[in-house]
């Protein structure tokens, strides 16, 4: 029996390009490109990986969004993934974590059958990292987040992952059905390649109503995380340089320095 | 009529464009400076369909269009221009000749490993006595039983010193001359008689292979002819027809890179108390730099699309290659200027970008012959 996936991915601005307006603090979204989220396209890779291994797998990618994040859909089919199922609804619009995590299981209810879920760790528009483990305890699953390394056993059952700490890393057995979230260290994801792009493309597109969800669940208005304030942090000042004619004259300078600071 | 990018095309630039940047810019002043030819490069670009995009899947194609193989050969020259020419020779070249002109079985014979970047191909047209004079061809291939024998040199030939198929122009009937006398064939590395003689030492394209082709009593079976006896001539200008399309691709991306950099360093260099990109003087010239580049674009995929659309294309490609290569003469001459002495060291890719850009002006039918195309057109009736 196929080995099923589903990879969860968010279409986000690319905050290389992106600017911030320094007096209301909010983002200049106007002619940004929109990518798909790097930690995502890990967690896409990673299933990529599996089914390079065992061709039977099968990929399908839910994503979240306006329906430009078709596009998003199309590049992870040209990557190499099965199906892109996208859940678009003025309804879903505004969602926080919470609001997004019930509309994200839903959707996974509707799809129904797999034995994993990979997302990335988090996207670099919101930085909250909380979407993929509420989501993995609303659907009742083990998760594992930052994953580094990630093993399946032949039996497609055992899973082993590293799981990178600020200051370490754990090894994890884990059982499928599991949710797993990538960091970028667990892979280098691949290009799209041109066959991919020509290929078809089985995608759909489901509203509120198809994935069945609570209204009272979802959206802006059921969000209970309400932003206060959003600013750009102020830069630091600059570096001194050192200087002396010897290397223990800059380390003298440089331990006055740090007791004039308190830090030694 | 339509200016936009399908979204395949679009994905097409954006995956090209992160693989050169990725993979491709990185070594591209290595490689210039080795003269070295990037095989791992090509193994890549195999992988990912960049060696065969415009051909149907059945045959081991991308299944892409003309306009994505334009800007296949565009985002690759953007970065090296002799990675771009290593695709454009050995698509435009090899593949597409073998596509339009083979039989069913020299097809599937050889597409599949050629469009998977497993084999690579190249083209011997060019002698050293019919270079523009393409018809004064002296290799020549006679019959002997169940088999070709072909004698005689090319010169110049791209992807040379690493191609695996080779299309190879020989006169067969010296009496029919040009149209007549001429015929294709498919030779293969190691077909014994067929050797690969000096490889060039060149200006620019240094990671290209440039080499001779040498034929002495070189024994081939009958079924390696290529379109019918005589048809020679017609497959070659057919294939440079859609040749010129890539190096016009070659050029308009070269000139694009040499904008970029440009672009950067002038928004950084800092004379008189301000950016180069603060003077009116210099912001005319990028101005008109932009717009030529533009232009030539525009020309190129309406070449690319009329190909697509089987409707005659030669005169536009002309037109297409013709104002491509001045424009990226122009452009990168103009760009090293703007860098300085700095543009003139090793240490700015404008330099490498200038000497690259030359060839385009030459090969593949100069800018001459371009013209002679293009006239031929206008005064046909």
């Amino acid at each position: 029996m196929a080995f099923k996936i589903i990879v969860c991915a968010k279409q986000v601005p690319d905050t290389n390009v992106i600017k911030i307006n320094p007096k209301t603090g909010t983002l200049i979204r106007d002619g940004v490109p929109s990518i798909l989220n790097h930690d995502d396209a890990n967690a896409l890779e990673e299933a990529l990986k599996i089914k390079d291994q065992y061709p039977d797998t099968h990929i399908t990618v839910i994503t979240m969004g306006p329906p430009q994040a078709n596009d998003l859909l199309m590049e992870c089919i040209a990557m190499g993934a099965d199906e892109g199922i996208l859940v678009s609804d003025r309804a879903v619009g505004g969602s926080d974590t919470w609001a997004t995590s019930n509309t994200l299981e839903a959707a996974v209810r509707k799809v129904g059958d797999f034995d994993l879920i990979f997302a990335g760790r988090q996207a670099i528009d919101g930085d909250t990292a909380q979407v993929g483990p509420q989501l993995a305890e609303k659907l009742g699953l083990p998760q594992v987040t930052y994953v580094q390394e990630f093993e399946i056993a032949e039996n497609m059952k055992d899973i082993t992952v590293k799981r990178a700490l600020e200051d370490g890393y754990e090894i994890i057995k884990i059982k499928t059905p599991c949710m797993l979230t990538a960091i970028k260290e667990l892979n280098t994801p691949r290009y799209m390649t041109i066959a991919g792009i020509y290929g078809e493309k089985n995608m759909k597109t489901w509203n509120a109503k198809d994935i069945e969800v609570d209204l009272n669940k979802v959206g802006l208005e059921a969000s209970p995380t309400n932003v206060f304030r959003s600013f750009t942090p102020a830069p630091k000042g600059k570096g001194v340089i050192l200087e002396g004619d010897t290397e223990k004259d800059v380390a003298k300078q440089l331990l006055i320095g740090l007791k004039g600071k308190h830090v030694i | 009529m339509n200016f936009q990018l399908t979204k395949e095309q679009e994905f097409v630039r954006k995956m090209v464009r992160e693989f050169a940047e990725n993979e491709v810019e990185p070594i591209a002043a290595d490689i210039d400076a080795e003269h070295r030819f990037p095989v791992e490069t090509v193994e890549k670009m195999g992988k990912y369909g960049l060696m065969g995009v415009p051909f149907p899947t059945e045959y081991g194609g991308a299944g892409g269009d003309h306009i994505a193989y334009a800007i296949t050969v565009e985002e690759l020259s953007r970065v090296c221009g002799s990675t771009g020419v290593i695709c454009s020779a050995h698509t435009s070249l090899c593949c597409w000749p073998i596509f339009a002109w083979g039989s069913d079985e020299q097809k599937a014979k050889y597409l599949p490993d050629l469009l998977a970047g497993k084999k690579l191909g190249a083209f011997g047209l060019t002698e050293p006595n019919a270079g523009t004079d393409a018809g004064g061809q002296q290799t020549r291939a006679e019959k002997d039983g169940d088999q070709w024998v072909l004698n005689g040199a090319k010169v110049f030939i791209t992807n040379g010193g690493y191609a695996d198929v080779f299309i190879v122009m020989a006169m067969t009937d010296k009496k029919k001359g040009t149209r007549g006398g001429i015929s294709a064939f498919i030779v293969e590395k190691g077909d014994k008689g067929f050797e690969i003689g000096k490889t060039e030492d060149k200006m620019g394209i240094c990671a290209s292979s440039t080499t001779e082709l040498i034929f002495q009593d070189c024994r081939i079976p009958e079924d390696r002819l290529l379109g019918a006896v005589g048809d020679g001539f017609k497959v070659a200008m057919s294939t440079l027809d859609g040749g010129r399309i890539g190096i016009a691709s070659q050029a308009l991306g070269i000139a694009q890179g040499a904008f970029d950099v440009t672009k950067e360093y002038m928004k950084a260099r800092k004379q008189f108390g301000k950016k180069l990109s603060q003077m009116e003087a210099l912001q005319f010239e990028m101005a008109n730099m932009a717009t030529q580049i533009e232009a030539a674009r525009l020309l190129i995929y309406q070449a690319a699309d009329m190909k697509d659309k089987h409707l005659p294309y030669g005169p536009k490609s002309a037109m297409a290659k013709l104002f491509a290569a001045e424009t990226a003469m122009y452009v990168t001459t103009k760009c090293v200027q703007f860098h300085g002495g700095y543009g003139y060291t090793k240490d700015y890719p404008v330099e490498r970008m200038m000497r690259d850009a030359k060839i385009t002006e030459i090969y593949e039918g100069t800018s001459e012959v371009q013209k002679i195309v293009i006239a031929a057109d206008i005064f046909k009736k």
